[in-house]
């Protein structure tokens, strides 16, 4: 080859040659694309709940009837038709709803996933964790109704006093829903714990339960966290299974009280359905507080996303 | 890691690690003969349809070191697996014959493969220490097989014989692997004697280390064989004279060709192919 022909040859430029710049501006336009999407909703959700504030409705030029953020934040009822907007009767039903789901999903999803990731054959897993994604994918409307028509009759056999609408069974099928996440990012985080540590174990004489708590599951702590967190941000913003059995009287239950269980409420989902489903009128107080209340839902989630990102760095091993 | 050396009782030097075969091999006869800890007879394992030894019959000492040297894919890790039962975890793996730890056949149907494997422990090739502290790595055997004691006591002497103490006595609470390499590979033998077993199966425990840190490892190797039965599988066949009694070497195949006392293994091999091996003509 003669020393034009190399010259020629290894100045190409395939880099910036126009198919490889079209592929990148395609790449680059989608990844923007999902971005800007996401930061309009948050803008719009900000820029609307703004309205509803009496402190920032003047910033955004707002004039109308507004609500303090105070009144707001540390009210107990929910009364939009009279004007009261108090969010702590939507966000005590909804966070006893979400300890009621972890309660039912933390442990169940757990053992579910040490039994998928130490005891099963493979047979065994073969079968099981496709019929866990297919629990995934029940419409969850389906398993309001399901705990409208079983889980509260079973309820009401043991507590007779309970309502037809509750938080008992607003919570358990909220577990039950998020059991397959919970236990397949747990069996992600513990499938990846490295074999020699089991072998370790077992090399000491340990048990098959002494291997897989003591060894596994403290190694994969933090994916098994991350898991707890991400389904729980599920159940909080989990809509129409609850919205179907948990109710549609607003009231503030005490948190604290297992008794509250018994009783029906209207987590923050639900109030934001009955909102858009109800005839307030556009630009009134109690569409904006849609958008408030959206907000703090929002609010709530993302604390939650940061939490899990935090705990999971925190217990990473490094193996 | 070796700001220590200087502390530990057998500083590393040249002499050490050009041991010569006589020297390790005089030990027998310094010692008195030993009895037979674990008896392979006709022993043969399959992988699914793959033959991965084949009818192996030898006699184990008892606190001796008994080298297992050969080429990759002899069998000699599988045949240390099958000691402590390890290749039950393997699905595809079937054990023949009969393997005596001590008169009883461990392959029998009623025996515990947990209860054997607390009287059999094993250092593995990549030093595996758990994600824990220093402490409870050394404390887990303790715990699992229900120890009574005084664990602060016990984890202390564990540590002191596998030459790791003088290293990480100020830093008990802080996870094992935070340690170099050859240190968790310490680390991994104070684990595996501190429940106090009667073996110590060892798979090519320096494989993944440097020169010093192996030194240190031999050394120690040398010291445990004073109370435990050491049996080490290793493709290093300086490493097998300079530190063990008896040595079995085996060929591809999964066939032992011999297995004498390393001196005469070494010096006098039985057959070419074994001589061919151990100097070097090929594997």
């Amino acid at each position: 080859m003669s020393t034009d022909d190399i010259e020629a040859d290894l100045t190409r430029n395939t880099e910036n040659a126009p198919s490889e710049l079209l592929a990148r501006l395609f790449f680059f336009v989608c990844a923007v694309l999902s971005v800007v999407t996401t930061a309009s909703i948050i803008v719009l959700l900000v820029s609307e709940a703004a309205k509803f504030f009496s402190v920032t409705a003047p910033l955004v030029g707002f004039a109308g009837e507004t609500v303090s953020v105070v009144e707001f934040l540390t009210g107990t009822t929910w009364q939009v038709n009279s004007g009261e907007f108090g969010v702590l009767a939507l966000v005590s039903a909804t966070l006893l709803i979400t300890v009621g789901a972890a309660i039912v999903s933390v442990p169940l999803g757990v053992a579910t996933a040490i039994y998928l990731s130490e005891y099963a054959s493979r047979r065994a897993r073969r079968i099981l964790k496709p019929a866990l994604e297919i629990l995934a994918g029940i419409p969850t409307v389906v398993y309001g109704f399901f705990a409208l028509l079983y889980i509260t009759p079973v309820i009401q056999l043991v507590f007779p006093d309970t309502g037809t609408f509750n938080l008992a069974s607003a919570s358990i099928v909220v577990g039950i829903m998020i059991i397959p996440m919970v236990a397949s990012i747990s069996e992600d985080a513990m499938s990846a714990v490295p074999e020699e540590l089991r072998q370790a174990g077992y090399g000491m004489g340990a048990t098959k339960f002494d291997v897989s708590t003591g060894v596994v599951v403290p190694a994969a702590l933090s994916g098994i966290f991350s898991s707890f967190i991400l389904a729980l941000s599920r159940a909080i913003g989990e809509t129409m299974a609850v919205t179907v059995a948990a109710g549609s009287q607003a009231a503030f239950l005490q948190p604290w009280n297992p008794a509250s269980y018994l009783e029906g409420a209207l987590p923050m989902t639900a109030a934001m359905i009955q909102l858009l489903l109800s005839d307030i009128t556009g630009g009134g107080l109690g569409y904006r507080s849609l958008f408030a209340v959206g907000l703090t839902l929002f609010a709530l989630t993302l604390s939650m996303n940061i939490v899990s990102d935090l705990i999971a760095q925190r217990y990473r091993e490094e193996y | 890691m070796d700001q220590s050396t200087d502390e530990s009782p057998d500083p590393i030097d040249e002499s050490v690690i050009e041991t010569n075969v006589a020297d390790a091999a005089t030990s027998d006869t310094a010692r008195g003969p030993a009895d037979t800890i674990v008896e392979a007879r006709n022993v043969d394992v399959f992988y699914d349809d793959v033959q991965a030894l084949d009818d192996i019959s030898m006699s184990i000492p008892e606190q001796r070191v008994t080298a297992m040297v050969g080429p990759s894919g002899c069998g000699k890790s599988t045949f240390l697996r099958c000691i402590n039962r390890m290749n039950d975890r393997i699905d595809a793996a079937r054990v023949e014959g009969e393997l005596r730890l001590r008169e009883k056949n461990v392959y029998d149907d009623d025996v515990d493969p947990v209860a054997l494997r607390r009287r059999v422990g094993m250092v593995f090739q990549t030093p595996n220490p758990f994600p824990k502290s220093i402490y409870d790595n050394v404390a887990y055997g303790l715990e699992i097989q229900g120890i009574d004691g005084d664990y602060d006591q016990l984890v202390e002497e564990s540590l002191r014989r596998a030459a790791l103490w003088d290293e990480v006595s100020d830093q008990l609470h802080e996870s094992g692997l935070d340690l170099s390499g050859g240190q968790q590979q310490r680390l991994c033998i104070a684990r595996a004697i501190a429940p106090d077993p009667e073996i110590v199966l060892m798979d090519e425990p320096a494989s993944a280390l440097d020169p010093v840190a192996t030194s240190k490892i031999e050394d120690l190797i040398t010291d445990l064989a004073e109370e435990y039965t050491v049996i080490i599988v290793t493709h290093n066949m300086q490493q097998a004279a300079r530190i063990s009694d008896k040595t079995a070497v085996f060929l591809t195949g999964g066939e032992l060709v011999e297995f004498g006392d390393t001196e005469q293994v070494f010096q006098n091999p039985g057959s070419d192919r074994v001589e061919d091996y151990i100097t070097g003509k090929f594997g």
